[in-house]
């Protein structure tokens, strides 16, 4: 049997826990060649990192412990090697980078100190470290990198910070570079030129990639061959396109069903009608920044209409400045015709029910020490004419079932669910007060694929069913072309663009939502392979 | 920087000022010193005329405007029983008592630092359980009961040491000994607890990804950042000395400000009360100016 530059062989792993043994994984194998890149992909809890943890020894034992299996770098088995023997090859031959670079590079030293201390920790002289830091600051394109030696992480932007950590792992020159969910936490076009820059790299130096991702539009744009995990095992694996084109596990064909971006996108509706809402020149500024440069919004009675920008485009204060959650500095906000800026606090107060929103993060937008029933029923204590104190129980149920959860799960609290449960215990929340607009904050983007397409399913049905209007504030656009009636979209504290959403992805008239729909990724390999090509043809083009 | 020192440097005279004022009056609601001073067989006359001396007869008001007049002009009163100028007696006696502080608290920063961070790299070892276990005691233990053992143990029974005063280096063994056993027990613990949420961090996992050796990601990784918190914790221990260590003091007969202070209420020397109170107050200011400047250079993040 040829030797693989790196092989996993039956490996298990299992974790000791208070509540008893978990297995992670159960006999997962897979191998990386060099120059290849190899993608694990899975949903939160499916055991995808897990095997990588265990080749960089990150696995706390315990209360972990590796319970069978053999993982082979060049055909050694590095489970029976020294923890020295491991500590040499972290790093030198095998490099990692992670999710967040912000919380995983360290706040307090300059980042030249820190990527020259791999070259250092490795053997090393201070001089060679120092050279080889300022060398691959520029390779990977940070601005004035003698400078940006001695700056500290916060000082960079989330995909100079990736960038970052990506120069680090390329210090010692690895064979191998893992890398776990690399572009998850950027922004699309930030995501795109990561990748461009990993592979520019991996043609480079001819290194083995192996990337994690619960992103199918990942795999399809830098994958060659890919591992389907659910559970803790491995359902499928086969070529990226292969696997793609013709899914032969259930799993597998559930992922890419559930994957955002296919239906088909509604008609333009007739927009005649008396706005239920509308926003006119809102300006905010936070100190010197400029966050909302004049914004015009307008939401039709039953209309979802999502506002799509990148970090720091103003689309969240955009949401809170409709709800008056925080004041804007100027313009104005019509509900039915009535001024929410110059509104009595006691007619506001009266409003505030039909306005409601569901955050980003379920875990922190819940109270961790209140019931579901409370949660939910916390609406009618403020807002007594809503229902009878002796009906609560009853449409406490009724919501929970509506949103697809059991009435028995009144009792528990918000910890005993699941990620996905818990934001159908936001909406059920929202829902209770019996709001004409929904304001939805990155309402899905926490969630897993299959997860996230029965929320945004969830939504729909309550729309039709009660006429509820949606605000939809997203980064990620093929959710919004599945569920929004209208699109705008912000740059920089402006609206470039605003249109059906038919329109606006067909035919983006602006070059920013040109650059936006072109860097997102389709979970099609085939499709991704021909934008790549159309790409690379834009660039060569000369200005 | 220098617009955020004369800001705090403002609020610290404001509060200062207040303090004086209370101070100044509650102290002269203890009473009149004349009794405590003169002999039982003193005459009318003589305690008619130490009170003239002291200005005791003048309207409180008349005598809280001369006193800050002559505060104005830099003279913080005289000592009545040393009769000496206030201020050169508790400078004397600050001196001691921040060598004591100084030299203790250094000593407790190195050893709580050093085997906090070692038990928190092993938790549920069995040199975390052993310093743990010894913390725990330190931080519980009443200092005045350990300091009357110790003095019993070591000076009167084993003759090794000074049962109290100062003069020679033997003479500091005992007082910084009995007064290091509860900050560090304190410091040790939150040296523990701060390190071992660092040691989880992320940033800490890509060090050991990185093949960083395990001792340089204790105390350079994890260390700066564990010690923001141990920062605030040290500060207040400082200070708690600074302020007097007054039963320690008074055991070990250490001529510092806490004893001075508990002597000049009890003798309503009232100068020494007031110049004492502003000297510690001054001492606690710098203090905590320091522990900001402190976090600015170990968190490149605050900046002032």
């Amino acid at each position: 049997m040829a030797k693989h530059l790196l092989e996993v062989r039956d490996l298990s792993v299992e974790f000791h826990t208070a509540a008893g043994t978990v297995q992670a994984v159960q006999n997962v194998s897979w191998h990386l060649d060099r120059g290849e890149t190899l993608a694990i992909l899975g949903e939160s809890g499916s055991g995808k990192s897990v095997s990588a943890s265990a080749v960089m020894n990150l696995i706390d034992m315990p209360p972990g412990r590796i319970t069978n299996g053999q993982i082979l770098l060049n055909g050694q088995d590095m489970l029976a090697m020294g923890a020295e023997q491991r500590r040499r090859i972290n790093g030198a031959k095998i490099a990692m980078i992670f999710q967040d670079p912000l919380a995983h590079l360290n706040p307090v030293y300059s980042v030249g100190w820190q990527i020259a201390e791999m070259v250092t920790t490795h053997g090393g002289s201070r001089g060679r470290a120092r050279a080889r830091a300022l060398e691959l600051l520029r390779r990977v394109g940070i601005p004035e990198p003698e400078a940006a030696m001695f700056r500290y992480p916060h000082q960079f932007s989330g995909g100079q910070r990736q960038r970052l950590m990506i120069a680090m792992a390329l210090a010692c020159k690895p064979d191998i570079l893992i890398a776990d969910e690399p572009t998850t936490a950027l922004d699309v076009t930030v995501q795109a030129q990561v990748l461009e820059l990993l592979e520019e790299l991996q043609a480079e130096t001819g290194m083995g990639i192996l990337i994690i991702t619960h992103d199918l539009g990942v795999v399809a744009e830098i994958a060659d061959r890919v591992v389907v995990m659910n559970g803790g095992r491995i359902v499928e694996t086969g070529r990226a396109a292969e696997v793609y084109a013709n899914p032969q596990n259930a799993y597998t064909r559930k992922l890419i069903d559930a994957a955002p971006g296919k239906g088909a996108m509604p008609e333009e509706r007739d927009r005649s009608d008396q706005p239920l809402l509308r926003a006119e020149g809102l300006e905010k500024h936070y100190g010197a920044f400029h966050a909302l440069k004049g914004v015009d919004l307008t939401i039709m009675p039953g209309e979802t209409v999502a506002v799509v920008g990148e970090s720091g485009s103003g689309k969240s204060t955009l949401a809170r400045a409709i709800l008056r959650l925080d004041d804007p500095d100027a313009g104005k906000v019509l509900y039915r015709g009535n001024d929410l800026m110059t509104m009595p606090p006691r007619e506001l107060f009266g409003l505030r029910r039909d306005l409601q929103m569901v955050f980003q993060d379920p875990t922190q937008s819940l109270n961790p020490r209140m019931t579901v029933f409370q949660l939910i029923s916390e609406a009618w204590v403020i807002h007594r004419d809503i229902l009878p104190r002796a009906r609560w129980k009853d449409r406490v149920a009724e919501l929970l079932t509506k949103v697809g959860l059991r009435p028995e799960h009144a009792a528990r609290y918000p910890h005993q669910f699941s990620g996905g449960q818990r934001q159908r215990i936001a909406i059920a929340r929202a829902l209770a007060m019996e709001p004409k607009l929904i304001v939805c904050d990155e309402a899905v983007s926490a969630l897993d694929v299959s997860i996230q397409a029965q929320v945004i399913q969830l939504l729909d049905g309550l729309r039709r069913e009660f006429g509820l209007s949606y605000l939809f504030i997203a980064h990620d656009l093929p959710v919004v072309r599945d569920f929004a009636d209208r699109v705008v979209v912000m740059r920089q504290g402006r609206v470039v663009e605003e249109g059906p959403v038919r329109r606006i992805f067909e035919s983006p008239r602006d070059p920013y939502t040109q650059a936006l729909l072109a860097a997102s990724l389709d979970p099609d390999p085939a499709v991704q392979a021909a934008r790549r090509i159309a790409r690379e043809a834009l660039e060569t083009i000369p200005a | 920087m220098q617009s955020f020192i004369g800001k705090r440097a403002l609020a610290s005279a404001v509060s200062l000022v207040g303090l004086v004022i209370l101070v100044f009056f509650l102290s002269r609601l203890t009473g009149d010193p004349t009794n405590l001073y003169l002999p039982l067989d003193a005459t009318t006359e003589m305690r008619e005329q130490f009170r003239e001396l002291h200005g005791f007869n003048d309207p409180l008001v008349v005598q809280f405007g001369r006193y800050v007049g002559d505060l104005v002009r830099g003279d913080f009163g005289d000592s009545i029983r040393q009769a000496r100028p206030a201020m050169e007696v508790v400078l004397q006696a600050f001196g001691w008592t921040l060598r004591l502080a100084v030299i203790t608290m250094t000593l407790v920063a190195i050893a709580a630092v050093v085997i906090g961070s070692l038990a928190a790299f092993r938790v549920g070892g069995i040199f975390d359980r052993i310093a743990t276990f010894f913390s725990l005691i330190g931080a519980s233990a009443p200092d005045f009961w350990i300091a009357i053992v110790a003095i019993v143990v070591f000076a009167v029974n084993l003759h090794w040491l000074p049962t109290s005063g100062t003069g020679t280096a033997l003479h500091w063994v005992l007082p910084v000994a009995v007064l290091f056993i509860r900050p560090f027990g304190l410091i040790l613990q939150v040296v523990r607890g701060s390190m071992i949420s660092v040691l989880s961090s992320a940033y800490v996992k890509t060090a050991r990804a990185k093949g960083v050796r395990a001792r340089p990601i204790i105390f350079v990784h994890a260390l700066r950042n564990a010690m923001l918190p141990v920062i605030t914790v040290i500060g207040d221990q400082a200070a708690a000395i600074l302020n007097g260590a007054v039963v320690i003091e008074t055991i070990f007969g250490f001529p510092g400000i806490g004893k001075l202070m508990i002597d000049s209420i009890l003798l309503r020397d009232f100068s020494v009360v007031l110049a004492a109170i502003m000297v510690s107050a001054l001492a606690i200011f710098v203090m905590n100016l320091l522990i900001d400047l402190a976090y600015a250079a170990l968190d490149p993040r605050i900046r002032y």
